[in-house]
């Protein structure tokens, strides 16, 4: 701070205030609504202090779900999105390792192809190839599958980009040292790149978790089973019938529930979260 | 390109390293894409029997198709606004957080976590909040005058739209503003204040040109988010209507290829859109490059 100026400091807080209630209302209003009885939604106006339903809402969404609009329970769907979100997540982290590793510690015809192939993946978001990418999963069989849901996400150009430049950052004389005492390739992969590069795949892991929490468009295609359904995309059938029936309070209680876990993994590693961000963008 | 001053001598690692990350893109990435490019230059018959090689005429055709057209406006104006209401309201956000000393940690808690809330979660908080009958937008609209109906009104359902997305973006480009105001040399503020200069003449002489290269960085990302990460949003809220008020390219291309089977069309628009993301990732390499050297 420059100077005191106290109508500033004031200004700076109220808006401040100003921007977290803004950000924060909107979620606080659906966690009120998953509160109350389906009856309190008739009313005309959404209420706007908690209720007495909350315990009975929550059981009923996460043991039963609501059958009639074809959404099972919320905790086979948080099941599947849990370990679709990890799946995705290690096997980015995976294979992005390996091929970075390649890239950087060895010459071979190729190789400027092979990063260039990697690097176009940045210019295919799945959205601009819907139709066939959904053609070579189901010749491939894959439809209602864990498979057929991450396989097809875990390309990583980005993860390769920053585990490449973390590996160009390594001291040469390491991979000497190591290789004057006799290891191997991937003994000094394994042994002496990867704890190096721990933080970086903790951080990386984070930002690649939500990543695959909040996949919308592709298990929607992928998945008509609905053992399958990840909550993210489970939630919107919810959704479509809650217009026609009053079931607000029940889609709010699954709304808040598919929030949580990757919302309370940004607010506990905030570090690792804002460091994953910054880097990947790199 | 850069490797090791020495290196393993393998043959044959190196490419089963490589293996699964090529096989991956090569079977999900390319030869998805390469077949967008090929039937969007062919007719497929109605029985899918027989495929004609027809040049251009997909894309002559789209390009002379009003909804595709009212589309790419639709598109222009959604990403435009998104981008600088997101980062209008980020940068005011930033600069706050940037002043404040003690309760710094605290704010930014509170402000980041929207990033992880999946987009069509985030169209379904605001619609319901925006709900005609029973949201609580509406009500205080009403009161004001305005009567809200984003299943009617057009403008409406793109106003509810950007907001949504907008509300969803702030959180990235605040974190990335706040990395950079961060990096603006205090000293420069300092013997500003000394000359005289007051807080907002120094925000707009020195610190607002030096964030110059994170603003660029974030209008190309957040172009690039409106118009591909925001499907979910689209799909909860309003589905691209009323009447394709909001019928963006990402959520029209789903529409005529999987719900409207017109697989031509929808593969042309697949081909414009890869164009589009092209051309942004090269603004935005070219970009970086030039911000390493200064």
């Amino acid at each position: 701070m420059v100077e005191n100026r106290p109508w500033l400091s004031f200004l700076t807080h109220l808006v401040l205030i100003a921007g977290v209630v803004v950000v924060v209302f909107p979620v606080y209003l659906a966690f009120i609504a998953s509160t109350h009885g389906s009856g309190d939604f008739m009313r005309g106006l959404v209420p706007l202090l908690p209720g007495p339903h909350m315990l009975e809402n929550y059981g009923r969404m996460l043991t039963q779900g609501i059958s009639t609009a074809g959404a099972p329970p919320v905790s086979i769907m948080l099941m599947n999105s849990t370990i679709i979100a990890i799946i995705i997540a290690v096997g980015k982290i995976a294979i992005s390792l390996l091929s970075a590793y390649a890239i950087v510690f060895f010459k071979f015809p190729f190789r400027l192809l092979a990063f260039w192939i990697i690097f176009i993946t940045l210019m295919l978001p799945v959205e601009v190839r819907i139709i066939p990418t959904f053609a070579v999963v189901a010749n491939l069989g894959l439809l209602n599958s864990y498979v057929g849901l991450t396989l097809p996400l875990i390309a990583s150009a980005t993860a390769t980009f920053l585990f490449r430049q973390f590996f160009l950052t390594v001291p040469d004389e390491l991979m000497e040292a190591a290789r004057v005492d006799g290891a191997g390739p991937m003994k000094f992969f394994r042994d002496i790149l990867l704890p190096l590069s721990r933080t970086n795949i903790a951080a990386l892991f984070v930002i690649l978790f939500i990543y695959g929490w909040v996949q919308y468009l592709w298990p929607l295609l992928v998945t008509t089973d609905s053992k399958y359904y990840t909550v993210v995309m489970g939630i919107k059938r919810l959704a479509a019938t809650a217009d026609s029936e009053p079931l607000w309070n029940l889609v709010m209680a699954s709304v808040i529930l598919a929030m949580l876990p990757p919302v309370l993994v940004v607010i506990f590693m905030q570090r690792l979260f804002v460091k994953g961000l910054v880097d990947t963008e790199k | 390109m850069q490797t090791k001053r020495t290196i393993f001598p393998n043959k044959f690692l190196p490419y089963a390293l490589l293996a699964p990350q090529l096989a991956v893109t090569l079977v999900f990435f390319i030869w998805p894409a390469a077949q967008a490019v090929k039937s969007s230059f062919e007719r497929e018959d109605p029985f899918g029997f027989r495929t004609t090689f027809i040049w251009f005429e997909n894309y002559t055709r789209l390009f002379s198709e009003p909804g595709y057209l009212n589309s790419l406006t639709k598109t222009g104006i959604f990403a435009v606004s998104v981008t600088l209401l997101s980062m209008s309201l980020s940068l005011l956000l930033a600069v706050a957080v940037n002043r404040v000393i003690k309760s710094n940690r605290a704010y930014t808690t509170l402000l980041v976590w929207p990033y992880a809330v999946a987009p069509v979660v985030v169209g379904i908080l605001w619609w319901f909040m925006f709900n005609p009958t029973i949201g609580i937008a509406p009500y205080l609209l009403r009161g004001l005058g305005i009567s809200w109906n984003h299943r009617v009104d057009g403008n409406q359902a793109m106003i509810l739209v950007v907001i949504a997305a907008s509300w969803k973006q702030i959180s990235y480009n605040f974190l990335f503003f706040v990395a950079g105001l961060q990096s603006v040399p205090q000293s420069l503020n300092e013997a500003a204040a000394i000359d005289g200069a007051g807080p907002f003449k120094r925000f707009w002489t020195i610190v607002f040109p030096l964030l110059s290269p994170t603003t660029f960085f974030l209008l190309i990302v957040n172009i690039n988010y409106a118009m591909f990460d925001t499907f979910g949003l689209i799909d909860a809220t309003t589905n691209g209507g009323p009447n394709q008020a909001t019928n963006i390219l990402v959520y029209k291309v789903y529409a005529d290829g999987f719900l409207g089977l017109n697989i031509g069309s929808s593969a042309a628009q697949s081909v414009v859109l890869m164009l589009i993301v092209i051309a942004l990732t090269a603004i935005q390499f070219r970009f970086i490059e030039r911000r390493v050297q200064y």
